[in-house]
């Protein structure tokens, strides 16, 4: 057997699962997206592009994903920065690993259970009732925007903290010896080195935690309380509730644009401020 | 700046801390700790529903989770050093497989199968007899078969990781020796990869286990204890869920601990 079969024989399980379950579907969804809603629900072949003319009915949940996924980013970014640093730079290495894995840990566990969790704390038993013992009464949080920002820094702080914490990590120490043996003052140091060598870890976390937000149900669908809802929570309720295959799709295609569009313009943004593409990647 | 870290491990472990405490809790109301007991454990184990929930998440974890590390090395020791346009196509399936929301990947897999099914169910229908012709539906195996294409991306980027930080020269001396390509895997390739096989498959298996988007689309009439879960949320907090909870990041944080030695095992070997 040549290494040419050998090689075939070995991708085609994988290519073929891939070819049934990702292409496939994906150019359905396409194909739906200029279809038409069936009397009973489902989907009607035709070409036509009336789900797309018909998307600002669905503006209000484009505005909320577009709102509070960067917002989310910037607040989760603004939080993780000096913890990645400590974890870096500062902390004892015989602590960091384990610092590090205890910061990494919930990410992997179910970001439902999570996101339940801060019904407990918001809810009107939690701080809420803290706030009301201390004088200042009448504080709502749960299923409010503030809940769902919670919800998403809480969610996805790890996987912020872990590439700023690889590039903090990767710095070389003698640049910043030098530079305050040369008189810099440490804001200085952290300004004109630190910060910049940075840049690629603190590309790859924005990058990551954007691209999750922006399909994000959960988090909104427990903490938002049907109030403030993403493109996520508008997709689930196109396709499981009213059945409208057509118009839920041109959904999904618009929000995967959307995502394509500022992802793409995010990376230029970055190549712009000298970090080389390879340094910020996702895998 | 220590102060603040140690706010910021607060900040991530109080919310699990306080659904374990609640779990513990005597009262039948959620939100009022009155007195420690089990009774919730006992309740949470002995329902039916989330019984049958918990084994069908545990085999679509189980089978998925196998399926793509098979596969996924599979597919990674084939691309290494692989240069063309196979490979292009594969980076670009594995990119899309991870950069594609979860939630499109859900619609996605229920729309196509649905559409595929409308075609086929017809033909089988035809080679049976009346009325004994197995009809293709969304449930168990659409579940297992949307989990095992996203895991499989997953399993193909932590192996090919390790295939890369592995020392050519010993398959080089190995197939110099005369050993034939499937005793060089055997012996030279596959020992220094184990490691990370078994860690991408514990890893997926988490993640399948603790999947709900995708499986809430392509479910069918099947329940997943994530299903279960967030539908017994929607009705009100229970103590019962708490209880459900706590195991469930004690299971992913058993699994996690073993990936991340299995992980730091094989690169201390290299």
């Amino acid at each position: 057997m040549t290494q040419r079969t050998r090689n075939w024989l070995l991708l085609a399980p994988a290519g073929l699962w891939f070819t049934l379950m990702l292409v496939v579907p994906l150019t359905v969804v396409l194909i739906f997206s200029f279809g038409e809603r069936g009397a009973a629900g489902g989907y009607v072949p035709a070409f036509t592009l009336d789900q797309y003319a018909n998307l600002p009915a669905r503006w209000a949940a484009f505005k909320n994903t577009m709102t509070l996924a960067p917002l989310g980013t910037i607040a989760a970014l603004l939080i993780a920065y000096p913890l990645a640093y400590f974890l870096a730079v500062r902390a004892d290495p015989k602590w960091k690993t384990i610092l590090l894995v205890l910061v990494i840990v919930p990410f992997w566990t179910s970001i439902l259970i999570r996101s339940y969790a801060w019904i407990f704390i918001l809810g009107g038993r939690g701080i809420p009732a803290l706030l009301d013992w201390v004088g200042i009464e009448g504080v709502r949080l749960i299923n409010t925007p503030f809940s769902v920002l919670i919800g998403i820094i809480y969610g996805y702080l790890p996987l912020m903290v872990f590439p700023i914490f690889v590039s903090l990590d990767r710095l070389d120490k003698r640049l910043l010896e030098a530079s305050s043996d040369l008189g810099a003052k440490p804001w200085h140091t952290f300004m004109q080195i630190t910060l910049p060598l940075s840049i690629p870890g603190v590309a790859t976390g924005c990058l990551l935690v954007f691209i999750l937000l922006m399909g994000e149900f959960l988090i909104p669908a427990i903490l938002g309380g049907g109030k403030v809802f993403f493109v996520g929570n508008a997709l689930v309720d196109l396709f499981l509730q009213s059945r409208n295959w057509a118009y839920g799709s041109a959904v999904a295609v618009t929000l995967v644009v959307i995502m394509l569009i500022s992802v793409t313009a995010y990376m230029r943004f970055i190549h712009r401020l000298g970090a080389t593409r390879e340094d910020v990647s996702i895998m | 700046m220590r102060i603040y870290a140690a706010f910021v491990y607060l900040f991530l472990y109080i919310p699990i801390g306080v659904i374990a405490l609640f779990s513990f809790n005597a009262g039948r109301h959620a939100s009022q700790l009155q007195g420690f007991s089990t009774q919730w454990y006992g309740k949470a184990l002995s329902n039916p529903f989330v019984m049958d929930a918990f084994e069908t998440s545990l085999i679509v974890a189980f089978v998925s989770a196998s399926c793509a590390s098979v596969f996924g090395t599979m597919a990674a020791v084939a691309l290494q050093g692989m240069k063309g346009p196979l490979r292009t196509a594969f980076d670009l399936l594995i990119y899309v497989a991870v950069m594609i929301p979860g939630i499109v990947i859900g619609i996605a897999t229920l729309i196509g199968l649905v559409t595929i099914f409308d075609q086929v169910n017809p033909l089988i229908a035809k080679l049976f007899a009346e009325g004994a012709a197995p009809t293709l539906r969304m449930g168990f195996f659409s579940l297992i078969a949307a989990h095992t294409m996203f895991l499989m991306a997953l399993v193909i980027i932590i192996v090919r990781a390790r295939l890369a930080g592995m020392d050519r020269a010993l398959i080089e001396a190995s197939s110099d020796l005369y050993a034939t390509p499937l005793g060089t895997f055997r012996q030279v390739t596959l020992p220094q990869i184990f490691p990370a096989i078994l860690a991408g498959f514990l890893l997926s298996f988490t993640f399948s286990f603790d999947d709900f988007i995708i499986a809430f689309f392509v479910a069918g009439s099947e329940t997943t204890l994530p299903i279960y879960v967030f539908s017994s949320i929607r009705r009100g907090v229970t103590p019962e869920i708490n209880a459900i909870g706590t195991m469930v990041l004690a299971v992913s944080l058993i699994l996690l601990v073993a990936a991340q030695i299995l992980l730091q095992r094989g690169k201390k070997k290299s």
